[in-house]
Order: structure tokens, then sequence, then C-alpha cells
């Protein structure tokens, strides 16, 4: 097997997405580098939702284009947590296999692959069990181990962690670290800004569908140059 | 309130017995239980062959009516919101409106004549099958929608199409998707009017329940027309007590 092409940087050339006429994306161009771990933060509404999807391909920008770095128009490479995953009514397992089952891949190596992931990610005890009568930190483990099913070289999480108790929000944490330290380039939203500095590399900051602010995240936190971003940290509600 | 049921419950039988001693009826139920005990060869042909007609119509239904249903929930082709309209009416197509349909098309005239499958328990299958597609195909789309609705980002995110979501959809609709089905086998094993059409009623051949039932009310045998009644009732009955057993199981396994 060779290695599969890199896919990323990705880069956002003056990309909108506008629906009736309303602009909720516009004119965003950036470039997400292999490796990192970004941290998209602004608002509700600022589009960070949107922004994720139209990375992840699904959706397509009213305007300007993405470019992959293999040149692809959708690379298989990539994963997605979305804002509220949507288990399969089936098993834990059969939840991992299916991904892996849609690209192709051998059933004893799907077992394998699906075994090697519950014990990895601590579910091995409930394998068996119907994903979704779980707790919820325990479906988000597994929407996690079936996005990183996926050999995804990134990695989009929609606000991971959202209405998780502080130690379900721990371990997901650990494992978006033990993502990153694999090499899977992380690209994720958090209302929770702890979080954001606790995993934050790179910082990007949307306000109203414009990337007002993209840049290190110590720096982000320690001295953000615009009055957006600044009333943001302070917490102040403004629109 | 539970001597309230009780007293329903009695008032109710004893109005029932009223109708019987009026009509010099002997008591159903025990002719009933007579009829299952004494193991009478033509009434287990009867019984037979109406499972065998209703449950075939029931296969064949879901095998083209579940793809169709969701094939229909997730396409977007001109003219797909009159076919819905269209199925969704069908549902309340008269048996013996597809009955007679079917009789044209395999009468010796017909477009199918020279098979000569009038008065046989296919031709029966086929005007059932007629009658319980409508109820499989509405259902499943309805059912996919709203799956779909639901999975639509993920499942594509995950990698699948709209053609890969489509068993993926029925399958985890599926508890859901037995309800449908069982409309269609309850309005199959209830209707006369189709298999009486195509059927011809004739005995040790295309006798079924309903169509036995219908030729002894119109004898004046009520007791064993009634008798019939009881036994139909008690087979579907026992077949929607399992699935729903079924149902309720899948439910606490899957969530």
């Amino acid at each position: 097997m060779t290695a599969p092409a890199p896919i990323l940087p990705l880069a956002l050339e003056g990309v909108g997405f506008e629906v009736a006429g309303r602009a909720l994306l516009s004119d965003l161009s950036l470039r997400i580098e292999a490796g990192r771990r970004l941290v998209v933060m602004g608002a509700n509404g600022a589009g960070k939702t949107l922004l994720m999807r139209l990375c992840h391909g699904l959706i397509a920008p009213s305007s300007g284009r993405l470019r992959w770095a293999d040149g692809s128009r959708r690379p298989e490479a990539q994963a997605m947590v979305l804002q509220r995953p949507v288990l399969l009514r089936r098993s834990v397992a059969e939840n991992l296999d299916y991904p892996l089952a849609l690209r192709g891949m051998a059933a004893p190596d799907r077992r394998a692959a699906v075994a090697r992931a519950l014990s990895r990610f601590g579910l091995g005890a409930l394998g068996d069990r119907p994903a979704r009568l779980l707790s919820g930190g325990e479906q988000q483990r597994v929407a996690l181990a079936r996005a990183a099913l996926m050999a995804p070289q990134i990695l989009f999480l929609d606000e991971p962690s959202a209405a998780l108790d502080p130690s379900a929000t721990r371990q997901i944490e650990e494992m978006i670290a033990g993502f990153s330290a694999e090499g899977i380039t992380i690209v994720m939203t958090t209302h929770d800004l702890g979080q954001a500095r606790r995993l934050a590399e790179d910082v990007v900051f949307l306000h109203r569908g414009r990337l007002v602010e993209h840049g290190s995240a110590a720096d982000f936190f320690a001295g953000p140059q615009t009055p957006e971003a600044r009333a943001f940290l302070a917490g102040d509600l403004f629109w | 309130m539970q001597n309230l049921h009780v007293c329903k419950l009695y008032s109710f039988l004893f109005f029932f017995q009223r109708v019987l001693r009026r009509f010099r009826l002997d008591n159903p139920f025990l002719t009933a239980l007579g009829l299952i005990a004494s193991g009478d060869a033509a009434l287990m042909q009867i019984i037979a062959l109406s499972l065998r007609v209703t449950l075939t119509a029931v296969l064949i239904a879901c095998a083209v009516g579940l793809p169709l249903g969701a094939a229909l929930a997730l396409g977007r082709f001109p003219g797909r919101g009159a076919v819905i309209v269209v199925f969704n009416a069908l549902m309340g197509l008269p048996p013996v409106v597809a009955g007679l349909v079917v009789y044209l098309m395999l009468s010796r005239s017909g477009p199918l004549g020279p098979l000569g499958l009038l008065f046989t328990p296919t031709a029966m299958i086929l005007a059932q099958t007629i009658l319980i597609l409508p109820i499989v195909v509405s259902l499943t789309r309805s059912v996919v929608e709203d799956l779909w609705s639901e999975y639509a980002e993920q499942l594509r995110s995950l990698g699948a199409g709209r053609v890969r979501a489509v068993p993926t959809l029925l399958w985890d609709g599926r508890v859901s998707l037995l309800t449908g089905v069982l409309a269609g086998f309850g309005r199959a094993s209830a209707e006369v009017g189709a298999v009486l059409i195509v059927g011809g009623n004739i005995a040790g051949h295309t006798r079924t329940m309903t169509t036995a039932i219908t030729l002894e009310t119109s004898r004046g045998n009520l007791g064993l027309a009634v008798a019939l009644g009881i036994i139909l009732l008690g087979l579907t009955l026992t077949l929607n007590a399992l699935a729903w057993g079924a149902g309720q199981w899948a439910r606490r396994r899957l969530g």
C-alpha cells in the first residue's frame, strides 16, 4: 500500500455562501495547514458551522473555491463529527463498521479495525450495545471513533463537547489531542473558551460571516487585533 | 374504572347472546373451536390458501414497494409529487376495482389471457399485491423521508450517496416499516372483493376465509360464517401480536 497523497494544505479562495440572496459567509480566504489544531471561534450565527460544512464538502460555496493540495474536488481522507452526530439504529460495532463497509473494505479487515478502535477508545464493553441508547458522552466518543476509523488527514469537529459534563469533556479532549499527536489536522469549533485555550494552536475568528482574525492561538488570546474579537473574548454580547 | 369495563363487557355479551338466540345460532365460539378441533380438511385447506395467498402478496409487495418507496423519498424528478399523490390515493383503492382490473387483464381476451391464470391462486396473489403495494410504498416513502431529513448530512459525511443510503435507511427504519407491512397484511387478509372476482371462490381451489364467509352467509349458515370470522380474526390477532412483540423487542434493543 502506498502512502496516501497529502491533501493539505487546504486553501479557501474568496469563498462565499448565500441563501436566498442573504450572504452567510463572504469573501473568505484561508489556508488550513497540515498537522495543526485550528479552532474556529465566533458568536452564534457567525458562520462557524457553515465554514466547516463547506470545507468538508457537505455544501458547495456560492462563490470562490476550495483548493485541496492533491487537486481533488473532495478527498476521501477527511472526516467530520457533526454538531449533533447521527448514530445509526444499530450496535456500536456496526456503527463503526459502516463507513468502512462504504469504502469497500473487506469484512475481516473491517472486523479487525473495529475491534482495534473499540479497545483503543475504551468502548470495548459497549460494542454490542445499541448506539442510540448510550449516554451523551459515550455517543460522542462513538462518533469520534467512527470519524477516526475513516483514516482522515483532516478532522472537522463541530462543538465536539457541547452539552457534556466536565469528565466527558476531558475524555473528548484527550481523544482530540491523541488524533493531533498522530498527525491528523484538527479543525474545530467550540463555545468553551477554556477548551479553545487548551486545544488551539491557531485561531480563526469569524464575525457575521467574515473572517476577522486568523493567527496563532497565543497571539489571539494575548492580544486580539480587532474590537470584535476583543469584545468576544471579554464575553460581551454584541451584534 | 375496572368495574365499569366489566359491566360493559357483560352487557355486550348479554346483547350478543340475544342476537344469537334471535337468529337461532349455536354459540359461534363453540362452533369455531369445534371446527378447529375437528381438523376439518376443507377448513384447513381454506385457511392454508388464505395465508398462502395473502403472505405471498405481502412478500411481493414488500420486495417491490420498499425500494420503490425509498426511491420516491430520495429521488427528485419531475412528476414526483403526482406519483406520491397517486400512491396515496391508491391506498383507498376498492378491492373490487383492483379485482376487476386484474380480471380484465387475465380474462381470455385480455392482454395476459393466454397465460390462463384467471380463477387460480396466482391471480388472487396478483390482485392482492396490487391492493397492498400502495400501502407499502406510501408508508415507506413517509418513513424514509423522515429518516433522510435526520440522516442526510451524516451519511454524506460518511461517504454514502443517495443510492447507497436506500438500504441504510430501510434497515434503520425497520421498526416503523413493520407497521406498514402489517397494515398491508391486514388489508389483504380482510378483503373479499378482489379474490372473489379473480379467484371465483371455487371450493378446494380458490376458496379463502373471506369468500367462504360470504358464501356461508348467503346460504344462511350464519353460525359457520361467524365461526370462520372468529378464526380469521384469531389469525390476524396472532400475527399482529407477534409483529408487535418483535417491534417492541427491536425498539428496546436498538433504540
